[in-house]
């Protein structure tokens, strides 16, 4: 293991299993999410509750903030090293047909997606943790939780621009999801020449589903609210 | 066909280089990229003008000494093929053509379109090899190879150590042209044995001496005259995380 992580490729090891652990959550994350296109609401609020409270989820949470910290740092890193490399550039470059555009612009992408982030965490996430959250009564009224869906609906409802923000932060997240996907694989080395064509078809079918399913969110409560 | 040429040109690796542009009539569209360059050195040196130097061993597309960024592309816009092979018939008449050496940190300029690819050849010396005596035909003939592991082998040995990679890489990175070494000697019972040492020495080689690292954007093998898949890359790092585990 000497020194693994100071080479090229353990840095980008670290990319890539960071991702994959961060690809998990999002799915887990959009799964709950969803559940606010189901009724008025209770759903969504129980599922939240039982998020915020459950112990599990509690250990998971740090490991999560450490997780983007490492793929957002090695990502710096990574991306100051290989600018270094090419220090006179090409006056003429075309496409090669091959190179997604997403693959070349991951940093600027994942950029995007952190100031989603950061956007996103204020909205919700900080006003839960340290703010005032109306509370909702459950189990005949034996129960106060948190009244997520209001904070949630309200924002959507009330700020057509919170909206736009959150469906482009979606589409930048599938752009970087695109690549991101199926490059994690090809890094940890499970690919061969077979596997890059499936590996590719279900890299856009996650990030699809990612960018829709997030993307149908804001859209649902500006719409239909 | 008549065409006009943007040529990166730089008297030696201390000189700060620039672009000249040359006109150039009557030119064959059967002509290969280098005769086109050899016609124009020849006006060239007519006009008592210095030539364009630019590197050429082959002609054949097997010894990869011809690599030049045209119009952008590695080897010019046709796909798996050198520059030594493109013809002027890929252009229109009337193309401008911009000619650019390989830019890399790792491959400084020597002179006009030549670069110094020597860094390929350290990587080599640091581990692409068996140090034993592979013996002569007769040898080779007596040790029984898998014919899919000899295929896998043929593909990867196919690298002719151009540069492409690193020049269409966006980080200039060499990881393309070490796979194809490690792939190469890992599928013999020659080279499997030494494949741990092989991959830690490549890999740490070339980060020593400036390429940059792999962010997956198939740009290597878009430009390989050779058409070697990043398939070998994956097998690299397999070789390398397996190797390393195993310090």
């Amino acid at each position: 293991m000497n020194g693994i992580f100071s080479s090229s490729i353990g840095k980008k090891l670290i990319m890539s299993i960071s991702g994959l652990f961060l690809m998990v959550f999002l799915l887990v994350h959009l799964t709950v999410n969803l559940m606010l296109l189901v009724g008025n609401g209770e759903v969504f609020n129980q599922a939240a509750h039982f998020m915020a409270t459950n112990p599990a989820i509690k250990i998971i949470e740090p490991v999560l903030a450490i997780g983007f910290i490492i793929h957002i740092l090695y990502a710096s890193i990574i991306t100051l090293q290989n600018r270094k490399t090419r220090p006179i550039g090409y006056s003429k470059t075309s496409s090669n047909g091959v190179t997604s555009w997403a693959s070349k612009n991951m940093y600027i992408l994942g950029g995007t997606v952190l100031v989603f982030l950061v956007i996103h965490i204020t909205n919700f996430y900080w006003k839960l943790k340290f703010g005032e959250v109306p509370s909702i009564s459950v189990n005949n009224g034996l129960t106060q939780i948190d009244d997520t869906y209001s904070l949630v609906s309200g924002l959507f409802i009330s700020y057509w621009w919170f909206d736009l923000i959150y469906v482009v932060g979606a589409i930048m997240l599938g752009f970087h999801l695109s690549h991101g996907f199926w490059s994690a694989f090809q890094t940890i080395g499970w690919n061969n020449k077979i596997w890059i064509k499936r590996l590719e078809v279900i890299a856009y079918i996650y990030a699809i589903i990612i960018a829709v399913g997030f993307s149908i969110i804001p859209l649902y409560f500006l719409i239909l609210k | 066909m008549n065409i006009k040429l943007k040529i990166w040109r730089q008297p030696n690796a201390k000189s700060k280089g620039r672009f000249e542009t040359y006109s150039l009539t009557d030119v064959s569209s059967d002509m290969s990229f280098l005769e086109m360059l050899d016609y124009l050195n020849n006006n060239l040196i007519r006009e008592g003008k210095e030539p364009v130097a630019f590197e050429h061993d082959c002609r054949e597309g097997i010894c990869g000494s011809c690599g030049i960024y045209i119009n952008g592309r590695a080897h010019g816009p046709q796909h798996r093929t050198t520059t030594c092979e493109l013809r002027m018939r890929e252009f229109k008449d009337g193309n401008t053509i911009t000619v650019e050496p390989w830019r890399a940190a790792a491959f400084p300029v020597i002179k006009d379109l030549i670069v110094d690819r020597s860094p390929l050849d350290k990587i080599m010396q640091s581990g692409g090899f068996v140090t034993i005596n592979a013996g002569a035909a007769q040898d080779a003939n007596s040790i029984l190879v898998n014919k899919k592991n000899a295929d896998e082998a043929f593909d990867s040995a196919s690298c002719i150590g151009c540069g492409a990679c690193v020049a269409a890489c966006k980080n200039s990175s060499a990881m393309l042209f070490i796979a194809s070494k490690i792939t190469h000697l890992a599928q013999f019972p020659q080279g499997q044995v030494e494949t741990h040492q092989r991959v830690k020495a490549m890999v740490a080689k070339m980060d020593e001496l400036g390429f940059g690292g792999c962010t997956n954007t198939r740009a290597c093998e878009a430009e390989c005259p050779k058409g070697i898949s990043i398939s070998n890359i994956a097998k690299l790092n397999r070789e390398f995380f397996v190797a390393k585990l195993k310090e």
